[in-house]
């Protein structure tokens, strides 16, 4: 187990693209991190090159205190689980399991042990005999991950290991995967391209962006106070309402006199951009006190939610509410602000100016 | 008035039966949604309606009249892929305009429908591009513009939004449903996302191994589903289940048990308890009864927190408020919402009533 590092990480690959900037990032000892971004952000290069697959133009990366620059893949003593399985077809599960340990010419009773123990955590012991083929999708990632886990490397890396998963094995598999990183207490480095993902699995979450960090911070960090306009946009769904905004009478007053708490810092007559969350609204009933005008465009009924899309003076917004809200389509509705003051952002540079 | 029905319709490729014996009626005017996990038959459902595949029996009637043997055509209804299909070297306008140049309307009149139909979509700035030019939901967009362009009796969409990323996809969910009031027809939609399926749907019809298992309104499906499969594939996160046997006038599990809501069972039948993440609750204050056990994983996910408890040998998770503080193997109570709770037999799946 081991605290990562990452010191002035820079990386530029021959043809002239630079997959990272500059890049400083503590992991600690523990850790379930999670790097987030769309695809080429770089994240899954941040990992390559903590792996060792992938030599940066310039930083450091150290792994428990060493500085693993000059040292192969196979050498950092890290486990890393891909995308895809890739097991062993013509190994049972259990030779898939124990083959790291068998290469590592580890007696036998202590493989069998190792191997009994990560099958238990992994609830595998019933398909240890079955090879590959004979196995859900779901099944041989839980092989892949004991592979990994048998050798009780300092850290984990994965790389998108649900993204082949159907949504309810996803769902499955990132309860477990949570639950196995807390309980082994290894350290562990995970990227997604999926917020959602991000947000359930991470004690902090690392938001890419060509190259660059946006934001680190908790999930509830990341989701009540997006640290630019990027991040804001990038975690949530249904999408953050971002609203042009101006201080006036103590409020930030968006375009057909939506009212929202402002934060303290700002100015009268500065203009913002406010990201209120669609929990951040509330529907009413037309003509209530303290609301504008709007109409409901759509209403998607979700069982345990309903969301509306209705379109307020100052443009479509997105407001979650309760299964019971009674508006239909084409509704005369009132729109409320409720909560705290939200993050606001300077319209020019999209980072967060104030709160 | 339905504007299609099917009865007893069957259709095996080989020796696998991809329909058997299905029941379909999509009244005219809904935005009807056919929901199934892939290989449930819900494409061959789509073909065997549009025409371009033969049922082996039963019939399909269109607006009332038997079209069993009639052709695509004769049928006049519209097919939406989930891939585009548009002619790379024409623009948006020509795509559009396709099917009217081929009944050979005269050119003024192209013009104004495809106008019309742009208008309707939003997508007039697009109209002198070509595919190569325009976004993946964009393209979409045209493809529909060239179904919506014939004004046919009938959409069929199979799948139209899977290839668009989730941003565009839940932009285009809200599209489709203006879409459809403002145009009045009927919409057959296919797809095996229950969330498009709740989100558009007046009815949907949940379909399994070519079979339909329930035919309803989205709440009535997510609410009263029939059986434990689509309890199960009905709802995200998906419903919690856990086994149980009636015993003393109430339900009893492995490490706990709950006051009997009014099922009537036979004690020692083996049952599976049903009950939805948002039907449980971390507040004692909304206790009519409750189970406890230990904190397993929490998810935060923002807005709420999953919170995943062991209980006994079984797991549930419970939806929580988004600050919800808890650390892994801590002793929890969770309420639970008796008049919400499901109870199935373990041995047929299907719901037992109260």
């Amino acid at each position: 187990m081991a605290e990562i590092h990452i010191q002035g990480l820079r990386k530029e690959f021959p043809d002239g693209t630079v997959a990272i900037e500059h890049l400083d990032l503590h992991i600690a000892d523990g850790e379930l991190f999670v790097m987030l971004g769309p695809s080429g952000c770089g994240k899954t290069t941040t990992l390559r090159c903590i792996a060792g697959l992938e030599r940066q133009t310039s930083g450091n990366v150290v792994i428990g205190g060493e500085i693993v620059d000059d040292l192969s893949a196979s050498e950092r003593d890290i486990a890393m689980v891909f995308q895809f399985y890739a097991l062993y077809p013509h190994m049972t599960c259990r030779d898939n399991i124990a083959f790291p340990l068998r290469a590592q010419g580890k007696p036998k009773a202590e493989i069998d042990a190792a191997v009994a123990e990560a099958a238990r955590m992994l609830r595998l012991e019933p398909l240890l005999d079955r090879r590959p083929k004979r196995l859900s999708g779901g099944e041989q990632q839980r092989v892949a991950l004991g592979r990994a886990m048998v050798r009780q490397p300092q850290a984990f890396l994965m790389d998108e290991p649900l993204t082949n998963l159907d949504a309810e094995l996803r769902a499955d598999m990132r309860t477990e995967l949570k639950h196995l990183q807390q309980r082994l207490g290894t350290t562990m480095v995970y990227v997604t391209h999926d917020q959602v993902e991000a947000m359930a699995l991470g004690h902090r979450i690392a938001i890419f962006d060509h190259g660059r960090l946006e934001q680190v911070g908790t999930p509830m960090e990341v989701y009540e106070r997006p640290a630019s306009l990027f991040a804001a946009r990038f975690v949530g769904s249904p999408p953050i309402n971002l609203l042009d905004v101006e201080l006036t009478n103590g409020a930030l007053t968006a375009a057909g006199g939506l009212r929202v708490t402002a934060p303290d810092g700002l100015r009268r007559g500065d203009k913002v951009i406010a990201g209120v969350r669609p929990e951040g609204l509330t529907l009413l009933p037309p003509g209530a006190e303290d609301a504008v005008g709007a109409r409901v465009i759509s209403r998607e009924a979700l069982g345990d939610e309903t969301i509306y899309v209705v379109e307020a003076p100052c443009g479509q917004l997105h407001v979650r509410m309760p299964p019971t809200a009674p508006y239909a389509e084409d509704a005369p509705v009132a729109v409320r602000f409720q909560g705290g003051a939200p993050p606001v952002y300077d319209a020019a540079s999209g980072k967060a100016v104030a709160g | 008035m339905n504007t299609i029905r099917a009865t007893g319709v069957s259709k095996s490729f080989g020796d696998v039966q991809a329909l058997d014996g299905l029941e379909l009626e999509v009244p005219t005017g809904s935005f009807f949604v056919l929901l199934g996990p892939s290989g449930a038959g819900k494409t061959t459902t789509l073909r065997v309606l549009a025409g371009l595949e033969k049922p082996d029996s039963g019939t399909v009637e269109i607006d009332g009249i038997d079209a069993t043997g009639a052709t695509p055509a004769a049928r006049d209804l519209a097919m939406v892929f989930q891939s585009y299909a548009l002619y790379p070297k024409q623009t948006a306008a020509q795509n559009i305009a396709s099917p009217l140049r081929a009944r050979k309307l005269p050119k003024d009149e192209i013009e104004r429908q495809v106008r019309r139909v742009a208008e309707l979509l939003r997508i007039e700035r697009l109209l002198d591009r070509k595919p190569a030019q325009m976004s993946g939901g964009e393209q979409q967009r045209v493809a529909l513009g060239r179904a919506l362009v014939r004004e046919p009796r009938a959409f069929l969409m199979d799948e139209p939004l899977t290839n668009l990323d989730l941003k565009l996809r839940v932009e285009m969910r809200t599209e489709l449903t203006r879409i459809h009031r403002s145009l009045g027809r009927t919409f057959l939609y296919v797809t095996n996302d229950q969330v498009e399926a709740m989100s558009m749907a007046d009815q949907v019809a949940v379909l399994r191994q070519g079979r339909i298992q329930q035919v309803g309104t989205p709440a009535h499906v997510y609410d009263r589903p029939v059986n434990r499969w689509v309890a199960s594939f009905v709802g995200s996160p998906r419903m919690n289940f856990v086994a149980c046997e009636a015993r003393d006038g109430r339900l009893a599990g492995d490490g706990w048990d709950l006051p009997n809501p009014g099922f009537a069972v036979d004690e020692g039948r083996p049952l599976t308890l049903g009950v939805r993440a948002e039907d449980l609750s971390l507040d004692r204050r909304d206790e009519t009864a409750s189970l406890t056990g230990t904190v397993y994983a929490t998810e935060p996910l923002g807005d709420r927190t999953l919170v995943d408890v062991e209980v006994g040998s079984g797991r549930l998770q419970v939806k929580a408020p988004p600050r919800v503080a808890l650390e892994m193997g801590e002793p929890i109570t969770v309420a639970v919402d008796l008049d919400r709770v499901h109870l199935f037999d373990a041995a047929t799946e299907e719901a037992l009533s109260r």
